[in-house]
């Protein structure tokens, strides 16, 4: 029986399949052991609902409300002295929760501090931008709503950042195949020359090493050369391979095998 | 066979017949001077630039899809083809984080010659941007000498890991090789020189009246706009930050060099160029301290964790179950511990974005320059 693969999460492989492995953590510790994040955290936890917040790997991570998150980025760059937003994106968790995770990765230099935000949002709900406080997030969440189709609202330019403006699909959702699906293998197709195209051009080679032996168009062969585009189904000739030219150029003769000495003696 | 209307150009949103005067430039993504595939909307008015609009993508591989379906050791040397400049550091940034997951201590050696590696590259990165943005400002002769200088520094890491561009030589855990006999004695015939070419790019530029023009007073990045768009290095440093991550979050032995972060409060093209030189000699100042540290160290190159990295080679070759466990970790990979961790990232994507902001008011010939000075890579950019 072939093994089933899920198909809402097309790259999620079993490398394993020790039915008893339990994945180890990285360890997570309470926010009360440092001084300056505990002291942040009162601050946010004063003025919006945290759902959940510890250090790992020393950085705070801080869960909060969707709808909070202008407020509470606001809050972190005036009063809390978080200056750069160095990151921000989206994780998908659609297969697990239905849900994506979005995350805000700030920078304190004065305090040589950093903290991650983050909400979780539904796959069809939109999220506040916050190109108003952090200009970054200008194309941070332009390349969010390109990789994973998150939308946000208010944003000054919401368009595609590194795919093409009129790709169909979202490259970094784990539904979205490796290979790219159908529309991605045929998008320079079906641009230039028409849907109705697809048969005489067919699909693209992504073998690199692949070489087809009756292809006289765009494969050559040594020792056997034939004209552009001939059909050599019923084999090829042979092309007689000669190392100078006939006679002999300036000052060298051509030697042949006939009339030349060959020497057997290594001693003479 | 082609369909007639099917090759327009696709510029969404943008018409080209206008009556206001307004006239819409594009500018690459095959300029020679937007250094790999940068294409830019530029809106102009007269000379003068008062909207741009970056366009990037056209390198764009998906990294991050790739790197999803990759075991741990498999991705690393797609890390070389990001910043392809500095390829090491790319390495680094990879095997550190996932270093971190695991809690790995790297020996004392192998942080040595990462700490020689980085430093070397960072040499190469700043001589190829030298030269390059050189260049685009028509400084030939600068660009000849700097791509000399950085065929040294090739030239010695090709001896030490076969590679000159794309070294992978940095491994989770670790370093893979040991330093090749030769390679102290001739890094440091190399730095000994570097203070007099260094000099000599100075004389050529630093005076120079069109470099100057070109540069002082083009290009002013404000305090609060590198802040804002998340800017790094000299882009920071030269707006009036004094902020460097080898000094105020050390990874590494940077703790235990000394050197100096250069800065300025002017934040133009200028100050840009004289901080990468600066940088440079700070470079040579940190490898010096770091050759001297080479030969206390004992030979371990490799962290042990059987778990994670596998053993060094002889005991794969003699002892069955190390043999096993690499099997194992060549074929499925390594499993680190289930968690999140963040190590500062490639900037070129928000050097790129500032260029929004930036070139409006500037003239046509600045956004060369300007380009040139945000030191931007376009592996990084797309990844």
């Amino acid at each position: 029986m072939r093994p089933y693969t899920p198909k809402d999460n097309v790259q999620k492989k079993s490398y394993y399949t020790d039915r008893y492995w339990v994945a180890p953590q990285v360890a997570k510790f309470d926010v009360s052991t440092d001084e300056v994040f505990a002291a942040d955290l009162k601050v946010i936890k004063g003025k919006f609902k945290v759902l959940d917040a510890y250090i790992q790997v020393e950085q705070m991570v801080v869960y909060i409300r969707p709808e909070d998150n202008f407020g509470v980025l606001k809050l972190m760059r005036d009063s809390l002295e978080y200056t750069q937003l160095s990151e921000m994106s989206a994780i998908d968790w659609l297969a697990d929760k239905g849900q994506f995770e979005i995350f805000y990765q700030l920078l304190s230099m004065n305090k040589r501090k950093r903290i991650r935000i983050k909400c979780f949002i539904e796959e069809n709900q939109a999220i506040e931008s916050v190109e108003k406080i952090f200009r970054s997030a200008d194309w941070a969440e332009r390349e969010m709503y390109d990789m994973f189709g998150v939308k946000v609202n208010n944003h000054p330019f919401m368009k595609r950042i590194l795919m093409p403006y009129d790709w169909e699909g979202y490259p970094l959702r784990k539904t979205y195949p490796m290979q790219g699906d159908e529309f991605a293998s045929w998008y320079e197709v079906d641009k230039i020359f028409g849907k109705e195209a697809r048969d005489v051009i067919g699909p693209e080679i992504r073998d690199a090493a692949a070489v087809d032996r009756y292809d006289t168009k765009r494969f050559a062969r040594l020792g056997h050369e034939v004209a552009y585009g001939e059909d050599i189904s019923e084999g090829e000739p042979d092309t007689v391979q000669t190392y100078q030219e006939e006679g002999g150029v300036f000052l060298v003769g051509k030697l042949t095998k006939e009339e030349s000495v060959v020497i057997t003696d290594r001693d003479r | 066979m082609q369909h007639k209307n099917r090759l327009r150009p696709f510029f969404e949103n943008i018409t080209f017949e206008r009556e206001d005067n307004e006239l819409i430039l594009n500018f690459g993504p095959q300029h020679p001077s937007s250094h790999g595939q940068l294409r830019l909307m530029l809106h102009l008015q007269q000379e003068q630039i008062v909207k741009a609009h970056p366009d990037v993508g056209y390198l764009h591989r998906g990294m991050e899809k790739m790197a999803e379906n990759m075991i741990y050791n498999e991705f690393l040397p797609t890390t070389d083809r990001m910043d392809y400049i500095a390829s090491s550091s790319n390495n680094y940034g990879f095997a550190l984080a996932v270093e971190k997951l695991i809690g790995l201590e790297v020996p004392r050696r192998a942080k040595v010659i990462r700490m020689m590696l980085l430093e070397v590259n960072r040499l190469m990165s700043h001589l190829f941007w030298l030269a390059t943005t050189a260049l685009d400002v028509g400084a030939m002769t600068v660009f000849l000498y700097g791509f000399r200088e950085r065929e040294y520094l090739m030239d010695l890491l090709e001896d030490y890991c076969g590679a000159r561009l794309t070294h992978s030589a940095i491994r989770i855990g670790g370093v893979p090789l040991d330093l090749p006999d030769n390679f102290i004695a001739d890094l440091k015939k190399f730095l000994d020189k570097l203070p007099a070419n260094i000099k000599d790019y100075e004389d050529l530029l630093d005076t120079n009246r069109i470099w100057q023009m070109r540069m002082e007073d083009v290009g002013v990045i404000s305090k609060e706009m590198a802040l804002s768009w998340g800017c790094t290095g000299p882009m920071l440093r030269a707006s009036g930050v004094k902020w460097d991550i080898r000094k105020e979050e050390p990874y590494e032995l940077y703790d235990e060099v000394e050197f100096d972060i250069p800065w300025s409060d002017k934040g133009d093209n200028y100050a840009r160029y004289k901080l990468y030189m600066a940088e440079m000699r700070e470079s040579a100042k940190i490898l010096y301290q770091v050759l001297d540290m080479y030969k206390d160290t004992s030979p371990e190159l490799m962290a042990h964790a059987p778990k994670y990295i596998s053993a060094p080679k002889i005991d794969i070759m003699t002892q069955n179950y190390s043999l096993m466990q690499h099997f194992v970790l060549v074929t499925q990979g390594m499993r680190p511990p289930v968690g999140e961790v963040y190590v500062p990232t490639a900037p070129s994507f928000w050097h790129t974005g500032v260029l929004t902001d930036l070139l409006p008011g500037h003239y046509i010939p600045d956004v060369v320059s300007i380009i040139g000075t945000t030191n931007i890579v376009f592996g990084e950019v797309d990844r």
